[in-house]
């Protein structure tokens, strides 16, 4: 969508609407609200925000242990003395992880794939942090493997492939319970459907 | 042509590619207007009443709102799920692969009832069916021929006359068999047996219940196999996505135990 240039002479305004209209979840509504919102504001305000965005670009990398989202490698969850080193929990994708520590029920460690097998949409397993899933394992320290893959076609065929590769090594492989709703995104369940499905999570035959 | 606002149709979805924060845009085969690509918002949220079926290979009742660019996903009413295929990794990735080779070689709005019902067929096959490569080897001999590329395999492409039993290749442009007398030496050839080419003809002649009484050795359904997927690279100029999953599945299953590595 373009937006007209109603202010002659305002391009950096429409270039700011553009910018955060392309960001998910903002309409062409909320975009102008937010520009509008920030030509009101201080100036140590905008700048504030400028600087976050940067900082996370400049700053935010990737675990080289878990491949989470992370400013020091590693992350300060591999980096956790009291975490359990016997259990893995292998996510699609950084916020859902984030999404399985709000319940407190999990104390084991993770790995995120950043992304889930979809062939339809040219992401085969060599597209996904699959390689360093394995090379954790063979330390030979965990001894189970939570599959927290989406409850979806995408997320069960990864879950599958994965149960594949990691049985033979001799850990155990479970995976989520079916208590949450199919189809969806792991990221937008809430803490109780996630806490039970964490507690009935089966092993995977 | 003008269409209403809001027009009801069945579909089997094609693909699903995220978009946005929890948004899908959906490739929709369906009877009346051939592929479709519709938005459907918010699907990929777990609370939401599309989601869980609109997922790839699930045959659906759809209420389309016509949009500004893009069909709007307004109701969605599940008819067949994919649950059949959930189970097995190898059956997803050949419903995977047949949903790809119908979104391959069908244009936008294009309707191709014949094409539908044979989608729809093969998916519940694929269902039953725990050996699915001659499943798969009639389905790419139906589409291709649904789609306007049937193979002549019983005359001459260039002389038309009927094949001898000897010496035969299959010329890729021309879509055919050619015989000695008629080849020049610069077409595009494929090799094809005698063998292979009346498993062709068998295959293009009935329908699955039939077809799936043929009984083939190794050597045999790999010739036609890689014959097919030669001819469909051909036409298409590309290679098929899935089918490079599909393999690396068939490559794992032929070395039986499972490998270190990827
Ligand atoms: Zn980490
Ligand atoms: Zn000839």
């Amino acid at each position: 969508m373009t937006f007209p240039s109603f202010f002659p002479g305002a391009t950096p305004v429409v270039r700011l609407i553009e910018a955060f209209h392309r960001l998910p979840g903002i309409g062409p509504k909320t975009a102008q609200r937010l520009t509008y919102y920030l030509i009101r504001t201080s100036p140590e305000e905008a700048r504030a925000l400028a600087e976050a965005i940067l900082g996370v670009k400049e700053r935010i990398r990737f675990c080289s242990i878990c491949q989470n989202m992370t400013e020091a490698d590693p992350c300060s969850l591999c980096g956790d003395a009291s975490r359990d080193r016997t259990t893995l929990c292998v996510v699609e994708e950084p916020l859902d992880a984030l999404a399985l520590e709000r319940t407190r029920y999990y104390r084991g460690l993770y790995h995120v794939l950043h992304g889930a097998i979809s062939p339809l949409n040219n992401v085969g397993p060599e597209d996904l942090k699959v390689a360093e899933l394995l090379e954790r394992l063979k330390g030979g320290q965990v001894r189970e493997v939570v599959l927290a893959t989406n409850p979806n076609l995408e997320g069960e065929a990864t879950a599958m492939y994965l149960h594949r590769l990691v049985a033979p090594l001799g850990v155990r492989v479970t995976r989520l319970a079916r208590g949450l709703p199919s189809g969806g995104d792991l990221e937008y369940a809430d803490e109780v459907t996630l806490t039970r499905a964490l507690e009935g999570r089966q092993d995977m035959r | 042509m003008t269409r209403p606002k809001t027009s009801k149709t069945e579909a089997v979805v094609l693909r699903q590619v995220p978009s946005g924060e929890a948004d899908a845009l959906l490739v929709l085969f369906t009877p009346e207007r051939g592929k479709v690509r519709a938005m459907a918002r918010g699907v990929r949220r777990p609370s939401s009443k599309l989601g869980g079926h609109l997922e790839p290979l699930d045959r659906v009742t759809l209420l389309l709102a016509q949009g500004q660019n893009l069909d709007v996903v307004a109701q969605a009413h599940l008819l067949h799920s994919n649950l059949g295929l959930r189970e097995s990794l190898e059956a997803l990735a050949c419903g995977w692969y047949l949903a790809d080779l119908v979104d391959a070689f069908t244009p936008d709005e294009a309707p191709n009832p014949a094409l539908y019902d044979l989608l729809v067929e093969a998916l519940g096959w694929l269902e039953e069916s725990p050996q699915p490569a001659l499943l798969l080897r009639w389905f790419e001999l139906q589409l291709l021929g649904l789609a306007g590329y049937r193979p002549e395999v019983y005359r001459c492409v260039a002389c038309r006359q009927p094949l001898a039993s000897q010496g035969h290749a299959f010329s890729l442009p021309d879509g055919g068999v050619v015989c000695p007398d008629c080849r020049t030496g610069q077409e595009a050839l494929a090799p094809l047996s005698l063998t292979a080419l009346k498993v062709l003809r068998y295959l293009i002649d009935n329908g699955f219940p039939q077809a799936r009484r043929l009984r083939w050795e190794a050597p045999l359904s790999q010739e036609v196999e890689v014959f097919l997927a030669q001819y469909i690279r051909y036409i298409l100029e590309r290679e098929v996505r899935s089918a490079a999953f599909l393999h690396r599945l068939e490559a794992w299953r032929r070395r039986s135990a499972a490998p270190a590595t990827l």
